[in-house]
């Protein structure tokens, strides 16, 4: 046993020793290409560690390893290690394909970055993989917190790594605030958590709760606060808005940062801890239809946007809510299976979107269009991962999502059904409006990085600088095809949703539940739906998109602000922190000065009085000496 | 005579000394009225080392003549030096320190 808890731990621990080569070695760093190929040694060793430990706990097997850290009294508080078992191998396995195949794909993405900040990227990359892992084999919540912060830590500087860029530096220090309220929601709900049962231990606390031994006053605080880190980091509304932002990263970073691995730690906490969330029924509820509002709402938003990141960064947001509807209905297994296959293809769809920002050297759509001449094998991974996303039968996404939506209809919830069942549809509309758009439609207009301005108010703005800053506003240079680094990569993840798809439409696992016999249809109509509109609107333009829009009035207006909410958080926030600096700074201005003023006033006027005792004649003060002697005498004598 | 008789005395002395310090304007006469103070302590130490038959209090007498001597010429000292500087020793004038 020991030796498969080994194979995970070096999977761990490959990342680690190569971000600390990297870290230290700071001459190896600045060389650049070198120092990613140290890094991507280390990922292709991790990947084949992780599989060969998958392979070792397919069944039921689980191993530990843990080590004492931090004793206290005579007795551990917390322990460090892995925990192995078929959930987090799998999910150890979807982080480190995805961590190499991004680490590869850079090289061919970041071409124009100098050396050294080449070698920064790498290390940053190496770290997140170290702690994204050790967040997926953490056999305790305090390893788990840590590690979700250092995930939270890599996200900000990735996403700021074209921190010379205002957008981008803003961009991550939302993305770290924001996720920041939801882990101190978690840090408290772990607290919380140990003081209620007295132990950190995943596998203890399992075995408590599968007892009944864990006390039922008070714990569904704080699996609420628990699922506060959830909201906060798997972007559930209204903590959604940092997401979008986070696009401002490189391309390959949004793809294994905000798509496939640390945005899924929300959903991978709420699934590995579900027999703790299984015994407060209201707070999974509240994971349900919060999961399916919030997907409703960030599909809504991708329908809008016409930066092409934008779109799968809503779309990322909406299936993520999907995976927490699941959970929130009490299948927390549907979701974690809609978390593998869609890691899978949203990182395919993340890296073919950067290939074709890579080619036309633009984010906006508007941009693009009959890219599919120009680009025919990014046209085909990229058609592949919106089969897959819309739940198209035979691609990744189509079993899972199902699932999804048999889970939270086996759970009694009705209503997130109806919203997620629109959802698919939506989903289906928006991701085949990018690809008629980018791909299949007329060609863009000529002067294409020219167009931007006039292309359409602030989502085109916001794609003319989130495209390569070293030529973004240079000569339209259109590039074909992208070089084996990216489409390997590329090729790679197509040919797994595809084989995932096929492979699960014939072996089904068993889901736990029985779905109705309607619902397949239903799900696929709805897939087949949202394809056909688009195609009718984007395609062949028979239905003409402005009226389209218009029939929506309302939502559309509402859904080009966003819906308001990031203006609301803004002015909350300006509100509150304002609002709390002023009273503060009064406190400060009036009463903590305010005293000390009045302190040294009275002391002045204080010593002004009293200055007129001092005669400076020595008999006087002889006198009051004698007189002083004489009353302590009198009072010794008489008192 | 009894022990109270000298201790009278000393009282007595200790008294108008108090009395020349305070009201003396010359500083010469305020340093005579410590020197009455100073001797009205030395017939006391002296009066109690004779009845209690125990030598320490003369000796401390004597300690307190050589403090007196000393004083007396540090003291001297000063006023003399005082009259070069400020040309009077009358104690009222000399309120260098008045607040």
């Amino acid at each position: 046993m020991a030796g498969d808890g080994t194979l995970a731990l070096a999977a761990l621990l490959l990342h680690a020793t190569a971000f600390l080569v990297l870290a230290v070695a700071a001459p190896l760093r600045r060389l650049g290409r070198p120092a990613a190929y140290v890094s991507i040694l280390a990922a292709a060793g991790s990947l084949g560690a992780a599989v060969l430990s998958w392979r070792a706990h397919a069944g039921e097997a689980i191993s530990r390893e843990v080590w004492t850290w931090l004793p206290a009294e005579g007795q551990t508080l917390a322990t460090v290690g892995v925990l192995a078992d078929a959930d987090s191998t799998m999910m150890l396995v979807l982080v480190a394909l995805v961590a190499l195949l991004v680490q590869v794909y850079s090289l061919g993405y970041l071409t124009e970055e100098t050396a050294p900040a080449l070698g920064r990227y790498y290390t940053y990359q190496s770290l997140f993989a170290f702690s994204m892992m050790g967040l997926v084999l953490a056999p305790n919540f305090l390893q788990l917190f840590i590690c979700w912060e250092l995930v939270g830590l890599c996200s900000y500087l990735l996403i700021g790594f074209w921190y010379q860029r205002p957008a981008a530096a803003r961009a991550a220090l939302k993305a770290f605030w924001i996720t920041k309220a939801g882990d101190v929601g978690l840090l408290i709900g772990i607290v919380l958590l140990w003081r209620h049962t007295g132990t950190f231990d995943l596998a203890e606390l399992r075995v408590l709760a599968d007892n009944g031994a864990i006390p039922l006053a008070g714990l569904a605080v704080m699996t609420f606060c628990i699922y506060l880190g959830a909201v906060g980091k798997s972007a559930q509304f209204p903590l959604h808005i940092w997401l979008p932002d986070a696009m401002e990263g490189p391309t390959p970073v949004s793809a294994l940062i905000h798509a496939a691995t640390m945005v899924t730690a929300g959903v991978y906490l709420l699934h590995r801890t579900s027999w703790l969330f299984a015994l407060t029924p209201d707070v999974l509820a509240i994971v349900a239809w919060v999961g399916a509002f919030t997907a409703l709402l960030a599909a809504v938003l991708a329908c809008v946007q016409n930066d092409i990141k934008r779109v799968l960064a809503y779309s990322t947001v909406s299936q993520l809510s999907y995976m927490m509807a699941a959970i929130g209905a009490g299948f927390s297994a549907a979701g974690f299976f809609h978390l593998l296959t869609h890691g899978v293809f949203k990182a395919l769809l993340f890296l073919g979107a950067g290939a074709v920002i890579h080619a036309v050297h633009s984010n906006d759509l508007t941009d693009m269009g009959g890219l599919a001449r120009r680009l025919p094998q990014t046209a085909i991974v990229f058609t592949i991962g919106s089969l897959s996303l819309a739940g198209v039968p035979l691609f990744a996404g189509f079993l899972s999502k199902e699932e999804i939506l048999g889970a939270t209809l086996a759970g009694g919830f009705v209503g997130p059904f109806v919203l997620l069942i629109v959802v698919a549809f939506l989903t289906a509309f928006y991701m085949f409006r990018v690809v008629f758009l980018a791909f299949y439609g007329p060609g863009a207009p000529a002067a294409a990085p020219a167009a931007t301005g006039a292309g359409g108010g602030r989502a085109a703005a916001q794609g003319a600088h989130g495209a390569h800053p070293a030529h973004g506003a240079g000569t339209p240079h259109h590039g074909g095809e992208p070089d084996a680094t990216m489409l390997g990569p590329l090729w790679v993840l197509a040919v797994l949703s595809v084989a995932i798809g096929v492979y699960f439409t014939f072996v089904h696992p068993d889901p736990g539940f029985t779905s109705p016999a309607w619902l397949m249809p239903v799900a696929v109509g709805s897939a087949v739906a949202g394809i056909g509109l688009a195609w009718a609107t984007y395609q062949r333009r028979a239905i003409d998109a402005a009226s389209l829009a218009a029939a929506f009035g309302p939502i559309y207006r509402g859904a080009l602000q966003r819906f308001w909410i990031d203006a609301l958080f803004e002015r909350a926030y300006l509100l509150a922190i304002l609002g709390f600096s002023r009273l503060i700074g009064w406190i400060d201005r009036y009463l903590v000065d305010g005293v000390l003023n009045v302190l040294s006033a009275w002391t002045v006027t204080a010593g002004d009085d009293m200055r007129t005792m001092q005669s400076g004649r020595a008999q006087d003060y002889v006198y009051g000496v004698a007189v002083g002697l004489l009353v302590i005498l009198l009072w010794v004598q008489f008192g | 005579m009894g022990l109270q008789a000298y201790l009278t005395l000393a009282a007595v002395v200790f008294c108008i000394g108090l009395f020349g310090v305070m009201t003396r304007r010359n500083t010469i006469g305020i340093l005579l009225g410590i020197e009455l103070m100073l001797n009205s302590v030395n017939i006391n130490l002296v009066a109690f080392a004779r009845y209690l038959g125990d030598v320490t209090g003369m000796v401390f007498a004597v300690f307190t003549i050589c403090i007196t001597v000393a004083e007396a010429a540090v003291g001297l000292a000063i006023v003399i030096l005082l009259f070069r500087i400020r040309r009077t020793v009358t104690a009222d004038q000399l309120d260098l320190l008045r607040g």
